[in-house]
């Protein structure tokens, strides 16, 4: 019962920061037709940038928030002066579909060598700002701890208000349309490109946000290679991936299935198998349910 | 009114419109007719600022239409509803007529034209809280003319709302067409394969063929032209 308990907290704690970057994922996907690898290097940076508020305020409740901000701003300059131009100038051909992929996996290698050429190649620590020493219920101690509560408690709170965004505001609802049928949003006087340059916004924020709580949640140390970051990404897009890569519940749904299976697989057999797991899901779900689990036919839904 | 020049439009390596002009007074309803490959799709595209056209002119009022985006378009009163039921599907039937307005940023407006909307087709009124995926066609065509009509256009651009519908739908479409002509004082052209249908409506007629005007005139003077009685009524 008890290893029951600790399974399903580990999943829960490992979903919520998935399906940060899931979402975030899933919000470029929606509004450029782009898988974003570059999410990554934005997500270490933002936990850089985090990292050095804290040095320079000293409180890490007011550096997360001004992290989330710069990383919006960062990704939406990204899709403004990069994604934008390549859509420019690579109009036709093969290499108009694969050109912006290359080009997110040519930015993740920059903004890596860029954070060594700043920050240097060592560990840095951006300390957790909560205890990690677990709850105590009687005599027995649980795997849940005030930094990986709030870290809860923090997801939930902005998936309900991307949630409301998204379903009940007038931009969410130019967000949905120009995700679904450009053209028509188009026509109907919607700013399609400022719009898309909203979404990766939203994105990045969500992105920043994984990349700080994911820190402070593990061991605190952050260098520029960082294979943690690497496997974020993965994890984020794998969760994306069983969603259906167009549905914001799925990416959610997608991160709980996932960071479930993984604990279960930690806890009951062994935490070797993690990574084989985890691999194996994504091409399970690629083979048997390529439209994911909340993707419709057509495989668009909110 | 909507004058065009001399318009040619390419569409991709094809020549699609070969310098045509015509032009449509305001509060007028026009239809484009002409078969399959006729260019009457490029150039309803060209207008609304979807394509790009090579050479000629074409404005409305003082607008030039051959600059500019769609959405920049719309805000000078011109809107587009694209060939084959230009809805949403994902949205919801008040969704989708909300994004026609979204534009204009005045709620209490955007309220009022959506009653009008739903005056002019009750349908959508009773399932306004249904996804557009769950409409008929007939229903889809209404929502999507709805749409366009939520941004309160002056010229509206109407591409082949008759495809696929039953001939009691059509019929009730057309009406609803001339309604908004008539007491809105909106200016239509309306493109159709169903030429007979849309001139018998229509105040003006555009013969396209290949790309170029084959005939034009008054709607009435070309159901009476044998030679267009032939090649385009088919009796």
């Amino acid at each position: 019962m008890n290893q029951f308990l600790d399974m399903v907290l580990i999943g829960i704690s490992a979903a919520s920061i998935y399906s940060l970057m899931a979402i975030s994922m899933v919000l470029v996907w929606r509004s450029t037709r782009v898988v974003n690898f570059a999410q990554a290097g934005m997500a270490l940076l933002s936990a850089y940038i985090g990292y050095e508020l804290v040095a320079r305020v000293g409180n890490f409740w007011i550096a997360l928030p001004l992290a989330m901000i710069l990383g919006a701003a960062f990704s939406a300059f990204i899709e403004f002066v990069l994604m934008r131009t390549l859509q420019k100038h690579s109009t036709q051909g093969a290499i108009a579909a694969i050109a912006p992929i290359i080009a997110t996996l040519g930015l993740l290698g920059l903004i890596r060598a860029t954070i060594g050429f700043i920050w240097g190649h060592g560990d840095v620590q951006l300390e957790a700002p909560l205890s990690k020493v677990g709850f105590k219920f009687g005599e027995t101690t649980i795997i849940m701890n005030p930094m990986s509560l709030f870290v809860l408690l923090f997801v939930i709170t902005l998936m309900i208000i991307v949630s409301i965004i998204f379903q009940k505001t007038n931009i969410g609802l130019a967000l949905r349309a120009s995700a679904y049928a450009p053209e028509i949003a188009q026509l109907a006087g919607i700013r399609v490109s400022g719009i898309r340059t909203l979404g990766w916004a939203i994105a990045g924020a969500a992105g920043a946000a994984a990349g700080i709580l994911q820190t402070v949640n593990g061991t605190g140390s952050l260098t520029p290679e960082s294979l943690e970051f690497s496997l974020l990404l993965v994890f984020g897009f794998i969760a994306a991936v069983i969603g259906g890569l167009e549905s914001l519940p799925g990416a959610v749904l997608g991160a709980l299935i996932l960071g479930l299976v993984l604990a279960a697989v930690q806890i009951y057999i062994s935490g070797a198998l993690v990574f084989i797991v985890a691999f194996l899901l994504l091409l399970l779900v690629l083979i048997l349910r390529p439209q994911g689990f909340l993707g419709s036919k057509a495989g668009r839904r909110a | 009114m909507l004058k065009i020049d001399n318009l040619t439009v390419d569409h991709g390596a094809i020549r699609a419109i070969h310098g045509i002009s015509f032009s449509v007074e305001k509060g007028q309803l026009a239809a484009v007719i002409g078969s399959n490959g006729a260019g009457k799709t490029t150039l309803m595209r060209t207008l609304s600022g979807l394509k790009g056209a090579e050479s000629g002119t074409a404005t409305w009022l003082d607008h030039n239409l051959l600059h500019g985006k769609p959405e920049h378009h719309v805000r000078q009163g011109v809107s587009h509803v694209s060939e084959g039921k230009s809805v949403i599907a994902q949205l919801t039937v008040e969704e989708n007529l909300d994004l026609g307005a979204l534009w204009r940023r005045n709620r209490v407006e955007a309220t009022a034209t959506k009653e009008e909307v739903f005056n002019l087709f009750p349908r959508l009124g009773e399932r306004r809280k249904q996804l557009a995926d769950t409409l008929s066609g007939g229903e889809r065509q209404m929502l999507a003319i709805g749409r366009a009509y939520m941004s309160r256009p002056a010229l509206l651009l109407l591409d082949e709302p008759s495809l696929g519908l039953a001939p009691l739908v059509i019929e009730q479409i057309f009406q609803s067409i001339r309604q908004i002509v008539d007491s809105m004082g909106v200016t239509v052209v309306l493109v159709e394969q169903n030429a007979m249908g849309a001139l018998k409506i229509a105040d003006t007629g555009v013969v396209l063929n290949l790309g170029t005007v084959a005939a034009s005139g008054k709607a009435s003077d070309l159901i009476a032209d044998p030679a267009v009685r032939t090649a385009y009524l088919g009796f």
